[in-house]
């Protein structure tokens, strides 16, 4: 187990030099010159740029700026934007805020997927089913900016009981709306997946033995069933971490919230490479660690599994 | 000239402004006068974008940093509400016997939030800060009048692109200032400018204190700046807001009358617009586009809604560094197939006016800056374009994709080649960047959307920079030595009425030639929340003038 977690973690460190590597060539691809929109309708002076060019190393060729700021980060330092805030405080105010908003859509997306997902896998076909069918289905036709705009407009403007936008510091009572916003989709996914995988090992000898053994339903359901069936459904939530944090751009830019999602766009539009390689490099690591946390799970889900 | 970010993100380029409408004819309306114990204490919250830099006058060229810089710093003068000339601020007074020497006199007492005095060293060594080349600040070239700029600010001999680099300034201060004492100061200009002072109220000649220059990392300063305005810095989160507080000690006319003021800083102008309707928010500069179609945004306010005629224009420029445009018929052939009733009436719900100036509405002397070509004129269009011997190939208008220009170009795009039986398409570059790199670098290969906002209120503003060989934004490379003439005698003429006329004279050759086509002038459609009161008023910017503000 101890070797097992080593390996993992020692697998990091060419996925972080390749993944910095792979962005930071990226990101130089992208055509546009960054100082050239920066003075409006008319062009920089020669001053300012050659200024920027100077401090920035931007003359060099890309691999060279790789080296710098590889340099640079590995004593720690992220770099600054061009605008000169430092690099490493922007990951830490708006990184919180995009794990808080994840976590709240996961917990979200968690309790009433999972539940959903085991109430109509043990009665099939029934009315409730079908509602939860329907509706999952509705949820999944719905694009993310959609729902966003009209919880909104329909909560905060009319009704007037949340706030429009989320406040600076993203207290967790305000991102209950947004959380449930981002999280709608994965949602529906949960419940169905966890229905499918409930309704399927509900027929598997392991659970007619405990049956016929005579235990009470809550044990059989709560210990003998849910154990084996929920295997996938941490799989899929596990890496959704992961692709709700990066897919929070819409969902922050709805509720005006101060995340990731608005920087690394930002970033990209005025090719901004030492920030965007920055914030995600913080986010690939955050991927890989719940992989990582998710894969350890399944010792705990089923004794079968053992890792070597 | 400053480009608002939220503006090139979302049509609207949001800028200057003159009146603030809802305030209407009579102020006998109760609602529009303010509470006086509530507002004493009283603090709102406005709309803003993050600024793209630290909070320096000298490096800020955006709207975002530019509003904050506004509200916290007092120039030599102001540029009044409502249009009209501009009134001594800092300045006591301003005056000049051959528009070449100007001496400068300051009022006394007044203070930086630091508590130190504003003096004319404050201005000269900012100047010189901002002018020096090797200081590499974005607002330079302001400061190219100024008898010895060339000293401080030396160019790269081969461009940018070119291996050498620019040589050292020979000097460090510019020798057409001089300091006369603690309050009196002279600017020699290189050659007679009668539009100068107008130009001394724009954020680039704001004074700076002390501790700027003693700073060893402005960058550093300019997250927590001292200015000389009514408001005073508190906080700065960044993306989310920036905290000012009103400035006790402020002694000129243009006091505020609340107490704190919170900058909040969007991502979507959406999200604010929400916010603005659920009265958490009390100003909002320009509502999103979505709003204004089917005037949505007059529905949704009320009488809380605002629409402010702004000096901006959106014009399509002409490369005429390309062989194919150089045939002034066809250029105003092009002009004249433009139906600009149309676009401002399909595409921008009259939010937009037709142009029918050279310069924005109410900009001082724009009435002698009228535009033969900004008509719809079918036949006198293709006559036009028959006199220019017809034209060869497709013409592509082009346009930054990452702002919403797409409808009204393509609209424009279809107009001229419906009405002229030529091949016209519009087609978008994806991102600003990319765009001005093209422009910059004089690489067009077609008319493009060009927009352009006015430094100072004066006509000049919207010939020298455009029209005028080596102007500052003359990106087609237009050259005309008759405007040249002109333009340099208007600058040289003893009072700024007799410029005037000789920008007149100037313009009318432009207006022969068509370098570019002026299509809409621009209005901005803000909002106040029910909390302010109606009287309240934007400033010539267009954003909130802070000293209009009361709560009701």
């Amino acid at each position: 187990m101890g070797r097992y977690v080593l390996r993992r973690l020692l697998q990091l460190i060419p996925v972080f030099f390749g993944t910095t590597l792979l962005i930071y060539w990226l990101v130089w691809a992208v055509p546009g010159d960054p100082f050239a929109g920066k003075c409006g309708e008319r062009a920089c002076p020669d001053s300012y740029i050659q200024f920027m060019t100077d401090k920035y190393h931007l003359d060099d060729p890309w691999p060279i700026q790789y080296l710098y700021y590889m340099g640079h980060l590995l004593t720690g330092d992220f770099g600054q934007t061009f605008g000169g805030r430092e690099i490493s405080e922007i990951i830490a105010q708006a990184y919180p805020n995009t794990l808080k908003l994840a976590l709240v859509a996961l917990i979200i997306e968690a309790i009433i997927g999972l539940t959903a997902g085991i109430l109509t896998g043990l009665r099939r076909n029934g009315f409730l089913d079908n509602l939860v069918l329907v509706s999952t289905l509705f949820l999944l036709a719905i694009p993310t900016f959609v729902s966003g705009f009209l919880l909104q407009y329909l909560l905060g403007v009319q009704i007037g009981i949340i706030n429009p936008t989320v406040s600076s510091g993203a207290p967790i009572n305000e991102l209950i709306v947004p959380g449930f916003v981002l999280g709608s989709i994965s949602m529906a996914y949960v419940a169905r997946l966890t229905r499918t995988s409930i309704a399927e090992n509900s027929r598997s000898d392991y659970v007619r033995t405990a049956v016929a053994k005579g235990l009470p339903q809550r044990r059989v359901v709560g210990v003998h069933l849910l154990r084996n069936s929920l295997i996938p459904v941490i799989t899929f939530l596990g890496t959704d971490l992961g692709s709700l944090m990066g897919g929070a751009i819409v969902t922050e830019g709805i509720f005006s919230i101060n995340g990731i999602g608005r920087e690394v766009y930002r970033a990209i539009v005025t090719k901004e490479s030492a920030t965007v390689v920055g914030i995600v490099v913080v986010l690939v690591m955050v991927y890989l660690l719940m992989n990582l946390l998710v894969d350890l799970l399944y010792a705990a889900l089923d004794p079968r599994i053992r890792y070597e | 000239m400053r480009v608002s970010k939220r503006a090139s993100a979302a049509a609207a380029i949001a800028a200057v402004a003159l009146v603030a409408a809802g305030c209407g004819g009579g102020d006998d309306d109760s609602d529009t006068s303010g509470n006086t114990d509530k507002t004493a204490n009283g603090a709102i919250t406005i709309d803003g974008t993050q600024p793209a830099n630290p909070l320096l006058p000298s490096n800020t060229s955006e709207t975002g940093g530019g509003d904050i810089l506004d509200f916290m710093w007092t120039g030599l003068i102001n540029y009044p509400p409502g249009g009209g000339d501009p009134v001594n601020a800092v300045a006591e007074s301003i005056d000049t016997t051959d528009a070449q020497t100007y001496t400068v006199k300051i009022k006394k007492g007044v203070k930086f939030h630091d508590g130190t005095e504003v003096k004319a060293k404050n201005f000269i060594e900012a100047w010189n800060f901002t002018a020096n080349s090797e200081n590499g600040q974005q607002q330079a070239s302001f400061f190219s009048d100024i008898a010895g700029y060339e000293d401080v600010h030396t160019e790269d001999p081969d461009g940018e692109e070119g291996p050498q680099k620019a040589p050292p300034p020979k000097a460090q201060t510019m020798s057409g200032l001089a300091s006369v004492d603690d309050y009196t100061f002279t600017i020699k200009l290189a050659a007679a400018n009668s539009i100068f002072p107008v130009k001394l109220g724009y954020s680039a000649y704001y004074p700076m204190p002390d501790s700027f220059f003693a700073a060893s990392d402005k960058n550093e300063w300019g997250k927590k700046p001292v200015g000389n305005g009514p408001v005073k810095f508190v906080s700065w989160s960044d993306n989310v807001e920036i905290k000012l507080t009103r400035f006790d000690e402020y002694t000129l006319d243009d006091k505020v009358k609340i107490k704190d003021v919170t900058v909040k800083l969007y991502q979507e102008d959406t999200a604010a617009y929400a916010d603005l309707q659920a009265n958490n928010l009390d100003f909002q500069q320009q509502v999103p586009a979505s709003a204004l179609a089917g005037e949505k945004w007059k529905s949704d306010l009320g009488n809380r809604a605002l629409d402010v005629p702004i000096p901006v224009q959106q014009l399509i420029a002409f490369p005429i560094y390309d062989k194919r445009f150089q045939n002034k018929d066809l250029r105003r052939a092009v002009s004249l197939s433009i139906n600009r009733e149309e676009i401002a009436s399909k595409i921008f719900f009259n939010t937009r006016k037709p142009s029918t100036n050279w310069a924005a509405p109410g900009t001082p002397g724009a009435e002698a800056f009228a535009c033969s070509t900004c008509k719809y004129d079918p036949e006198a269009a293709k006559a036009a374009l028959q006199a220019a011997g017809g034209f060869q190939g497709e013409m592509v208008l082009y346009y930054n994709a990452d702002a919403s220009h797409k409808d009204w170009m393509e609209a424009a795009a279809n107009s001229v080649a419906s009405t002229l039986g030529i091949k016209v398409r519009a087609e978008g570059m994806p991102t600003f960047a990319v765009f001005r790199q093209n422009i910059d670098a004089h690489k067009m290969t077609g008319p493009y959307r060009a927009g352009w906002q006015a430094d100072y209120p004066a006509a000049e503003n919207w010939l020298g920079p455009l029209y005028v060989t080596g102007g500052g934004s003359n990106d087609g490379l237009y050259s005309n030595a008759q405007v040249d003439a002109l333009y340099k005698e208007g600058s040289q003429a003893a009072d700024e009425a007799a410029a005037n006329a000789k920008f007149a004279e100037a313009i009318k050759i432009v207006d022969e030639e068509v370098p570019s086509i002026p299509v809409v002038s621009v209005s901005q459609q803000s909002g106040i929340s029910n909390r302010i009161a109606s009287s309240v008023k934007t400033n010539w910017v267009g954003s909130i003038d802070l000293s209009t503000v009361e709560l009701v």
